[in-house]
């Protein structure tokens, strides 16, 4: 996994509540067995017409969006279905941050996993955000995931929260399988005692 | 020695798995049951390979594929799409790699993992159980914490058998009273997500209670249970009780003789302590839910079959005002139009939420010496092989031939439109899946959510209906 440090550049603005993950990446496309090549069907039923030309009116196919690292958006982003192919669209597209009130778990969880960074920023403050967005080229907004902070772009600075472990992992770009498997002893000793007490649970 | 603190099913089951507890808070928490399908593990064992790992408990891993294959006749000759094709040997070779028991496409056993997993008996009470699918929450029905992961999560899971988490709060929905005449586990589901919304349960896991959830039959548990997602939630439970004991002890692959009684030691300490602490509440009356009928994009966006399509502009907030505005649009409605005029081109009994032997008896119960409307285009999806089985050894596979239905083979089907079963942009679809969403049947396609009696009464009636309007014609 990528680092994510710093991250200062163009945000689309998405003003929806309950964005779910069929939007970002519809089942169609999942059929892919590489990590990689989602982007170009990233909210696919919104960015493409029916025979297959782009919708000039979706945010994604307008300048200076189509190289947008930020997306804001508003409550419940990423409900539905656990798809990691969801975080994966939003990275191969150029997504590295979603901003929004809050996030479904499983979709907020799969983000950590995979450098794509989400804010989770109180209603008026996305709004502020958001109006900031539909200012285009003119207006970069930056994250600062070491002091947490999201960065205007008339300069005020905005505080977040969060998890500190997953901070860590982020920060270092960490796979945290390697971590657990730091903890092997401890899961042996869980399954020797668990075998003794639910023989029936192994085979 | 102090008295312990009470707890509920969901604490009693995290305590027991609780491997290692980080100085932040975070566990690690060992996981008993690992379900996996096709789409989202290529990429899982894929890493596993390149970092030269294991999987740590085959035994404790179940393979099966279930979402992108066809479920009619063509499966036999193999699989068209190519993609498709090679996402399942994909998993074919995966699991022969990994030493992973599989049950492949023509096996009996075969069908959706969250039907297949409590039907074998795999998915038993106070386990831990995941998969790469949000409708992991099924599996709560059994007195199990279970939830869906993403495909990181995945490889976490087969390499070390743990996940880390940090706890989920506790919320539980009490349903009391008796259900009325026509309603069944889907509806109790709907109503309540029309009551705390797609958000209303983030960050918890939900415990349902209450006369109402207790009379419910395994299947009706397990629909409750699975669109607990729908409602945010991370995971849905019942508590274990006679019936799923029951249940279980028919099951092939449950524990039997001792080993089920040792079990069933353990199980019957699992319900909520008197006085566990709730993080929420919420009561419902059940003989107020009437049947419920989903008019717009997310499930929150329900009924019941009485209503009539809202109108925007009765919304005061302006988001939520243009949601709604968007939801009327998308689905082709008026505002004002009584759902029961709503004329529905596909009606899909199948998928994870509603595609077992009591659903189908409660499709075929309606049917029965009735004819489909001659525009709809009517499927009935068994969720496993075994269910297909059951269904025909009791005939209702040639009373719904006979009424007019497809009768198929089994797998996701119609739910998420990545197999060949999908709407065409325009249709609408009386569906007894979980999720309504923009596109979800296939692109443009209109999907109305209800049950599986209520998606029969449609396709007779030709348009949403009430199924409280078709008294069964004589028993099954």
């Amino acid at each position: 996994m990528q680092a994510f440090t710093k991250l200062t550049g163009i945000a689309a603005p998405l003003p929806k509540a309950n964005v779910d993950t069929d939007q970002i990446i519809p089942a169609r496309f999942l059929k892919s067995i590489s990590r990689l090549g989602f982007g170009k069907n990233l909210f696919a039923n919104f960015r493409f017409k029916e025979d297959g030309s782009e919708n000039p009116d979706f945010v994604l196919n307008q300048e200076p969006y189509r190289k947008a690292e930020f997306l804001i958006a508003f409550e419940n982003f990423g409900c539905g279905s656990s798809r990691e192919h969801a975080p994966w669209a939003l990275l191969d597209f150029g997504i590295r941050c979603v901003i929004a009130p809050d996030f479904a778990d499983i979709f907020h969880n799969n983000c950590f996993k995979n450098g794509v960074l989400p804010v989770r920023l109180p209603r008026e403050i996305c709004e502020k955000l958001m109006e900031d967005a539909k200012m285009g080229g003119n207006a970069r907004i930056s994250v600062d995931l070491e002091r947490q902070v999201v960065v205007r772009p008339n300069g005020e600075e905005i505080p977040f929260q969060i998890d500190p472990l997953r901070r860590h992992l982020m920060l270092n770009g960490l796979d945290d399988i390697g971590q657990t498997m730091q903890h092997a002893p401890a899961i042996d000793g869980f399954e020797a005692r668990q075998r003794a007490a639910q023989p029936w649970l192994y085979a | 020695m102090s008295a312990e603190r009470p707890r509920t099913l969901f604490d009693k089951i995290w305590d027991a798995h609780v491997v290692e507890t980080l100085p932040d808070g975070t566990a690690l928490l060992y996981i008993d049951l690992h379900l996996t399908h096709e789409v989202t593990t290529p990429q899982a064992f894929d890493g596993l390979r390149a970092a030269g790992r294991k999987v740590r408990r085959p035994d404790a891993t179940l393979a099966v594929v279930d979402h992108n294959i066809a479920t009619d006749d063509s499966r036999r000759t193999g699989i068209v799409d190519p993609e498709s094709r090679l996402q399942v040997e994909t998993l074919e070779k995966n699991v022969v790699e990994f030493g992973v028991p599989y049950i492949p496409l023509l096996d009996d056993r075969q069908g959706i993992v969250h039907v297949i997993g409590p039907e074998l008996g795999r998915s038993l009470p106070g386990m831990t159980i995941v998969c790469g699918d949000s409708h992991t929450s099924t599996h709560g029905a059994m007195g199990a914490l279970a939830f869906g992961i993403g495909t990181s999560e995945v490889e976490h899971v087969l390499a070390t058998q743990t996940l880390l988490q940090k706890p989920a709060k506790n919320m539980r929905v009490s349903v009391d009273g008796n259900l009325a005449f026509g309603c069944s586990g889907k509806d109790i589901v709907l109503a309540i997500i029309g009551k705390i919304g797609t958000a209303g349960g983030t960050g918890h896991v939900i415990e349902y209670a209450g006369d109402a959830i207790r009379a419910l039959d395994m299947a009706g548990r397990m629909t409750v249970c699975n669109m607990t997602i729908e409602g945010g939630a991370r995971a849905g439970m019942v508590a274990p009780d006679q019936t799923t004991f029951d249940y279980i002890a028919k099951t092939p692959n449950g524990p039997k003789g001792e080993a089920f009684k040792r079990a069933l030691e353990w199980w019957k300490t699992l319900p909520s302590d008197a006085g566990a602490h709730f993080d929420k509440e919420l009561r419902l009356a059940a003989h107020e839910i009437a049947p419920q009928v989903t008019w717009g994009t997310n499930p929150e966006a329900v009924l019941p079959i009485t209503g009539i399509v809202p109108n925007p502009s009765d919304e005061a907030d302006e988001a939520k005002r243009a949601q709604l505005q968007r939801m009327v649009d998308y689905m082709g409605l008026t505002p004002g139009q009584r759902l029961t005029d709503l004329k529905v081109d596909v009606v899909f009994v199948g998928s994870c939420t509603n595609s077992r032997i009591e659903d189908i008896r409660a499709a075929a119960a309606i049917a029965k010496g009735r004819r489909v409307a001659d525009h709809v285009r009517a499927l009935v999806v068994p969720g496993s092989g075994l269910v297909k089985k059951q269904a025909e050894a009791e005939g209702l596979d040639r009373i719904l031939r006979e009424a007019g239905f497809e009768w198929r083979e089994a797998g996701c089907s119609m739910c998420l439109g990545m197999n060949p079963d999908k709407l065409t942009p325009g249709q609408r679809s009386a569906s007894t899946s979980n999720r309504n969403f923009e596109g979800r049947q296939g692109p443009g396609g209109r999907t109305h959510l209800l049950s599986p009696a209520m998606a029969a009464a449609a396709a007779l009636a030709g348009h949403l209906a009430d199924v409280r309007d078709y008294q069964p014609k004589g028993s099954l």
